[in-house]
């Protein structure tokens, strides 16, 4: 089966993709996911993630069949 | 309680009114409806803007949102939610948000409504991409902190 990643907002742009779609291997974590979709650009505290549309650690595991996205801090403003 | 995510302007009065009378929140029991409308400025970061494009993660959105209405609905004895967002391109003047909650008494309306409009802010992927009248483009990296736990109601 297959880890479906996408990619929005700024990231998404300086990407130039929407998404990846990696054929699963076993266990993997985040950060380890993201080094294989984006070897370029490190997994900085400026891109959040999230499993399953749940936001998610960069140690959280990755299963099979999962939904995995990265995305900059959304934009809240002032309060 | 109802999530909306829309793609096309809307008037949030007109959506309270029509929500308040087609939900079935048996007229006399609420007491208090406290409103939040969030609309577009013309103005950000001393810059004129003409327009926004307002990105999200679909389904992320919605899941998220029904996390924060179902934790107020523990916290606060709430009769009936609205939470309507744009999403798409908007401009100035035009309404971004509109949370309505209703209760039987004053206080939880208001502490319900600031608590889901800050989580909100803080936990609904939404993303924002200014259009400046220079027609520069930026994307508003500025986020919010959320509802600080100190500020909260004691439970």
């Amino acid at each position: 089966m297959s880890i479906k990643v996408r990619y929005f907002a700024s990231l998404k742009e300086s990407l130039g993709r929407k998404e990846d779609v990696k054929a699963y291997t076993g266990d993997i974590s985040i950060r380890e996911l993201w080094l294989i979709c984006v070897p370029e650009m490190p997994l900085t505290d400026n891109i959040l993630a999230a499993i399953n549309m749940e936001y998610a650690d960069p140690d959280a595991i990755v299963n099979d069949g999962d939904e995995v996205a990265f995305f900059p801090p959304i934009t809240g403003g002032r309060t | 309680m109802t999530i909306k995510i829309v793609e096309q302007d809307f008037d949030p009065w007109q959506e309270i009114q029509s929500y308040q009378n087609a939900a079935n929140m048996m007229a006399g029991q609420y007491g208090a409806t406290s409103v939040f409308v969030g609309t577009m400025r013309d103005f950000n970061e001393c810059d004129d803007v003409k327009g926004m494009t307002l990105e999200h993660y679909p389904g992320m959105t919605e899941k998220q949102l029904g996390q924060i209405l179902a934790e107020a609905q523990q916290r606060w004895p709430i009769i009936e939610t609205l939470v309507m967002h744009r999403v798409g391109v908007l401009y100035p003047n035009e309404p971004i948000v509109l949370v309505a909650v209703w209760t039987s008494h004053r206080g939880d309306a208001f502490d319900a409504c600031r608590y889901i409009m800050e989580a909100l802010k803080s936990r609904a992927p939404f993303w924002k991409k200014e259009m400046l009248t220079s027609d520069q483009e930026r994307w508003v990296l500025k986020n919010t902190d959320g509802y600080k736990r100190a500020n909260l109601p004691a439970e």
